[in-house]
């Protein structure tokens, strides 16, 4: 159910972002969707991948400061008012979002959305009951 | 040129005379010294038991140097001479290794510091009738206090307004039509490059003199800043140490820098040897308070580096000139007039798990005042992902950083093996700032 996102810490420097994509390129590795969150002095590269133990061990070796999280990637039905449904069971199940961010290719008629919770075991519970599709990590390399 | 003095006897004094007076005043500190656990131990050691073991002013020589570390140890009551019911003041500041020092003050002391204060004002030519803005921190720092009392004594109207603020600086210039400032050159440039902000020049304001200290700067930064704002500066030098500001102070002929000897005996030693260097040569400025009770220090190593001129100054004072300062013996760093050691800021960065092993200090200058970044490397292993525990970090850095070294500093984050490594004696401090 949960499916592990990889974080990057970043400095705020240029061409960074451009070294740390194009190491996952050489190495075969696909990213699914990603974002950044910035301060004015530094950032925090977040990513799902289609191999996560490769890119981490990747990382390592370059000496990039990286980590593994958990985090729940949600299917969303594709049509206005779409994500709004989403939200309201997880508002009505009392889940805190902590941040979301979307996939960069679509799929399906479905869009995909990768959602950290505080509480990732509840925020499944609440999903699958109501109903929502959750992926797992399996279903990563086949997208 | 017109001569004044606060006290003409003592300010004009015979050589020999004031010799005289030093040995007097030395017999009598020492007896002070003796009251406290740190030279009770050390003294006899050196065969000095009693004020009377002074002879001449050569036993000077006989005892050891004080040094910084001393007054550590010392810390808090360890060279308290009085009964702290005797002391009026306290003034402290922290240390290198975050532990502080501190320096007691009775009456009596406040007011053999506030007259040398008052001498060294009226050697500048200023006194009553002169607005007087005062744009020293006040506060633990001497530099505010010091010369704010010593200026009330001369009689001249005192605007206790501190540091910072450039444009309620300007106003009050302005509107009180102030005379005379103190203040740093950094922050005297910084207020000449605002000024047309506010639609200001030297000649909208009544500004007659400047008296400059706390921050080393050469003699054309003085010839430079004089000619802006067309007023006269004056050289002030001074340490907590040794009271405070009014140590060594500039006469009208602004030719370096009186020392008032019959407040301290100054010494000028080669910092390897300890051995006093030949006249006129450069040396580390050693320091003998003749004027504190509360806290004697015999023979304290400033760091700093200067000479003394030989020969006397047309202004008639015997008191002996010192040049400024022109460098030290370590690697101190003075931030917006604070003293701060690169081994403080080590010490509080290695405390933090989160933080590597890389770090860089960074010195820079914005609008007159300086500005200290911190550059630290992330521990790896310790990296979440998570935005907010990482701003967290940058506070807590900061804050364990302020409690140390008493200044803000901007802390940023460097991924691992990205700033200079420590191989090689990788360059730890980058100062920017332009010397004055
Ligand atoms: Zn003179």
């Amino acid at each position: 159910m949960k499916i592990r996102q990889i974080s990057v810490f970043l400095e705020n420097r240029k061409g960074r972002l451009y070294e740390v994509c194009s190491l996952l390129g050489q190495a075969g590795i696909n990213i699914r969707a990603l974002t950044i969150a910035e301060t004015e002095s530094f950032g925090v590269l977040r990513m799902v991948v289609n191999k996560p133990d490769e890119a981490i061990s990747l990382f390592r070796k370059h000496n990039i400061t990286a980590n593994l999280t958990d985090v729940v990637a949600v299917e969303v039905p594709d049509r206005p008012g779409g994500l709004a449904e989403v939200l309201k069971v997880l508002s009505d199940g009392n889940i805190n979002v902590e941040y979301m961010y979307a996939f960069v290719e679509k799929f399906s008629e479905k869009a995909l959305l990768v959602f950290r919770f505080d509480d990732p075991s509840g925020a499944h519970r609440v999903l699958t009951s109501a109903g929502v599709t959750v992926l797992t990590e399996k279903d990563l390399p086949n997208l | 040129m017109e001569i004044r003095y606060w006290n003409q006897r003592l300010e004009t004094l015979p050589r020999h005379e004031l010799r005289q007076l030093q040995l007097e005043r030395l017999r009598e500190v020492v007896g002070y010294a003796l009251q406290t656990p740190f030279y009770k131990k050390r003294l006899p050691k050196v065969g000095i038991s009693s004020p009377e073991d002074i002879r001449s002013l050569d036993d000077l020589k006989k005892i050891p140097f004080t040094v910084k570390d001393d007054l550590r140890q010392a810390f808090p009551k360890g060279l308290l001479a009085v009964d702290m019911e005797k002391v009026v003041r306290i003034h402290s500041s922290s240390g290198t290794t975050g532990i502080p020092t501190v320096i007691y003050y009775t009456a009596d002391d406040l007011d053999r510091w506030t007259d040398l204060l008052a001498r060294s004002i009226v050697a500048t030519g200023a006194g009553p009738g002169d607005v007087f803005q005062n744009m020293m921190s006040y506060g633990l720092f001497t530099g505010g206090l010091g010369v704010h009392y010593g200026a009330e004594r001369v009689g001249m109207a005192v605007i206790p307004v501190g540091g910072g603020n450039t444009q309620r600086q300007l106003q009050i210039m302005r509107d009180f039509r102030t005379t005379v400032l103190h203040i740093t050159p950094s922050y005297l440039l910084h207020i000449h490059q605002r000024m047309p902000e506010f639609g200001l020049t030297p000649a909208d304001l009544n500004l007659k003199k400047a008296w400059m200290g706390a921050e080393p700067h050469s003699e054309n930064t003085r010839l430079k800043l004089q000619e802006l704002f067309g007023i006269d500066i004056y050289n002030s030098y001074g340490l907590s140490e040794m009271n405070g500001p009014g140590v060594a102070f500039e006469c009208v002929y602004k030719n370096d820098l009186h020392v008032w000897e019959d407040g301290y005996i100054i010494e000028i030693i080669d910092p390897r040897t300890g051995e006093p260097v030949e006249d006129g040569q450069e040396g580390e400025v050693v320091f003998t308070n003749l004027i504190r009770h509360a806290l004697p220090l015999l023979r304290y190593r400033t760091r700093d580096l200067a000479f003394l001129h030989p020969d006397p100054c047309p202004c008639g004072r015997t008191a002996r000139r010192m040049s400024r300062i022109t460098g030290r013996t370590d690697d101190m760093l003075i931030i917006n007039g604070v003293n701060v050691f690169p081994s403080q800021i080590e010490e509080v960065l290695m405390s933090i798990p989160e933080v590597g092993t890389n770090y860089q200090i960074h010195l820079s200058r914005h609008e007159g005042l300086d500005r200290l970044t911190v550059k630290v490397e992330i521990y790896s292993k310790l990296f979440t992902g998570d935005l907010a525990a990482l701003e967290a970090l940058k506070n807590k850095i900061n804050e364990k950083l302020r409690a140390s070294i008493t200044i803000n500093s901007r802390i940023e984050l460097h991924e691992p093996g990205s700033l200079p490594a420590i191989e090689g004696k990788a360059k730890r401090v980058v100062d920017e700032r332009e010397k004055l």
